[in-house]
């Protein structure tokens, strides 16, 4: 597992185990060991699966489909659509929807957040508001936002800002408060005015935790539209996954789960991107 | 950023407290939102208040609170159970680290929340279904802090345990548990925050009792002010959890903490 944050430990060098240890004794490859056995174990999980399902027959279809229903699911989502559209409709559906909750939390939050950083007094007038409203997860907002906005989009998106809202807000927070006070004091010394300050040291320093909160956002975001469209919607992965579940289609089902991973891995890994462009810029 | 005096931050706090719940009424009373939209926090409280000894959907809202609470119990231990055990012996193996760290990694991506249909499938909708969903949604953090933890003791704490002639298990029930045990309990209080947060989905899409099916239950009626009275149920539990889980983290740091 990578762990970058995890200070380096090696074990001592002078003490011999008594029995060598079974990974020592696995060739590499040239490929590195870690990624070798990392790759066998997928493998095997993919054999097991095979074996389960298709070899034995152990799994009944109902329970878990086989990598063939798997594919001919696929198939059928990619040509012929489910639940009301092919797979892009439904996929840019979701995504778009995720994508615009985000964009209004973020448009919304790193500015409060930087606020109550930068302002004691609107720190101390906003976080009672805050406090009261933090405990109650985003997915209890799902009912009182489809009484409010029905089933359409509307809902999804305003429960997605709820959701991702609070990261982006506590984060940016934290950040600024973090924030060196000497440079800040150094800056001031120089002539920095209240803007420069803010864009040329307070932002660039809370830079990291900004993403850390986006990182956190985004990922509620996606675990909360899926929630809300299981609840009730007309289109997206999520009603894709309600309709598959009650036609009882287990190859539909993992479909559109492995749809909803790769969506959300591929938005967090451009979410990476993107941190590591800026921050290298401002550096 | 200037410090502000106690009188002044106190003033504020209190300003904002009562700005919020002033603009809530408000909004509620006023003729701009259409009728039956938002309830006032007065008929909200009411509403809970009414609940405790009124039926609905079935059961009273403490009745309903007791069934997501062992619901709650359930899932959040099982993940406990597996995940602490699962993550100190990936600390320790380095062969088990690398067999199931991509298959957790892979798994990881996918929301708990999309775990639902295949949890009702295979495990009903009543207990086991949810309980399914809270552990997908609780065993990371219990995992990688574990994990974390083990990675994080001492080796040559670990290696005189070994030269003693410690067995795998014990070396890791005596030394690495309790060398871990603050990061442990750190991830333990994440893993709460999600499981109970898991749970509520759970419960809004498949269930037939607990706080989340009297709030979807509230939707479906159009009755916002039991939507609401649901929130607040769970945000004062969901806060509950959390207070004594850092409670025992403080603890846990000042009997056990590598300082």
């Amino acid at each position: 597992m990578p762990l970058p944050d995890l200070p380096v430990q090696g074990r001592a060098d002078t003490f011999v185990p008594t029995r060598p240890r079974a990974a020592r004794r696995l060739p590499s490859f040239g490929v590195g060991r870690r990624n070798l056995v990392g790759a066998l174990s997928l493998f095997g999980l993919f054999v097991l699966w095979w074996v389960l399902t298709t070899g034995t027959g152990i799994v009944t279809p109902y329970r878990f489909p086989s990598p063939a229903e798997f594919q001919g699911a696929l198939d059928q989502f990619v040509t012929d659509g489910y639940a009301g559209g092919v797979l892009w409709v439904q996929a840019w559906h979701s995504t778009r929807l995720v994508l615009m909750g985000f964009a209004v939390a973020v448009v919304t939050g790193v500015p409060l957040g930087l606020l109550m950083g930068v302002s004691p007094r609107a720190e101390a007038l906003l976080n009672p508001a805050f406090l009261l409203v933090r405990p109650i997860p985003p997915l209890a907002w799902i009912p009182l936002a489809i009484v409010w906005l029905g089933l359409g989009d509307a809902a999804k998106v305003l429960v997605i800002w709820f959701a991702a809202f609070v990261p982006s807000v506590i984060n940016t927070w934290t950040g600024v408060r973090g924030v060196d006070r000497t440079l800040i004091a150094a800056a001031r010394v120089h002539g920095a005015g209240r803007w420069r300050l803010l864009t040329e040291v307070i932002i660039p320093g809370a830079m990291p935790m900004i993403f850390t909160g986006l990182r956190l956002s985004l990922q509620a975001s996606w675990t909360t539209l899926v929630a809300a469209e299981l609840v009730g919607a007309f289109f997206g992965l999520g009603r894709v996954l309600d309709a598959a579940y009650r036609d009882i289609n287990p190859p539909m089902i993992a479909v559109a789960m492995v749809v909803v991973g790769i969506l959300g891995a591929a938005t967090t890994q451009l979410l990476s991107q993107a941190e590591r462009r800026l921050i290298l810029w401002r550096a | 950023m200037a410090r502000l005096n106690p009188l002044e931050r106190w003033a504020l706090t209190l300003l904002g407290t009562i700005g919020f719940f002033a603009i809530w009424h408000g909004l509620a009373v006023s003729a701009l939102l259409p009728r039956n939209t938002l309830p006032s926090p007065g008929a909200v409280l009411a509403t809970a208040w009414q609940l405790t000894v009124e039926p609905f959907a079935g059961h009273t809202l403490p009745q309903h609170l007791a069934a997501s609470l062992g619901r709650f119990g359930m899932g959040f231990g099982l993940a406990a159970l597996v995940g602490v055990p699962l993550g100190l012996a990936m600390g320790r193996w380095r062969l088990l680290d690398d067999i199931v760290s991509p298959v957790f990694e892979m798994l990881r991506f996918v929301a708990p929340l999309a775990w639902v249909p295949f949890a009702a499938l295979w495990f009903g909708t009543g207990i086991g279904g949810p309980v399914m969903v809270i552990f997908a949604g609780a065993f990371p953090p219990c995992l990688i802090n574990a994990y974390r933890g083990a990675k994080l003791v001492e080796p040559r704490i670990v290696e005189a345990a070994q030269v003693l002639g410690a067995s795998g298990l014990r070396i890791m029930a005596e030394v690495l548990l309790p060398g871990s045990l603050p990061s442990i309990v750190a991830g333990l209080r994440v893993s709460a925050g999600l499981a109970w947060q898991s749970l509520i989905g759970a419960e809004l899409i498949v269930a037939s009792a607990g706080i989340g099916y009297v709030m979807v239950q509230a939707q479906s009626n159009l009755a916002p002010a039991i939507v609401m009275a649901g929130m607040l149920a769970v945000g004062v539990i969901g806060l509950t959890l959390d207070v004594a889980l850092r409670r025992t983290e403080a603890l846990v740091k000042a009997r056990w903490g590598q300082a």
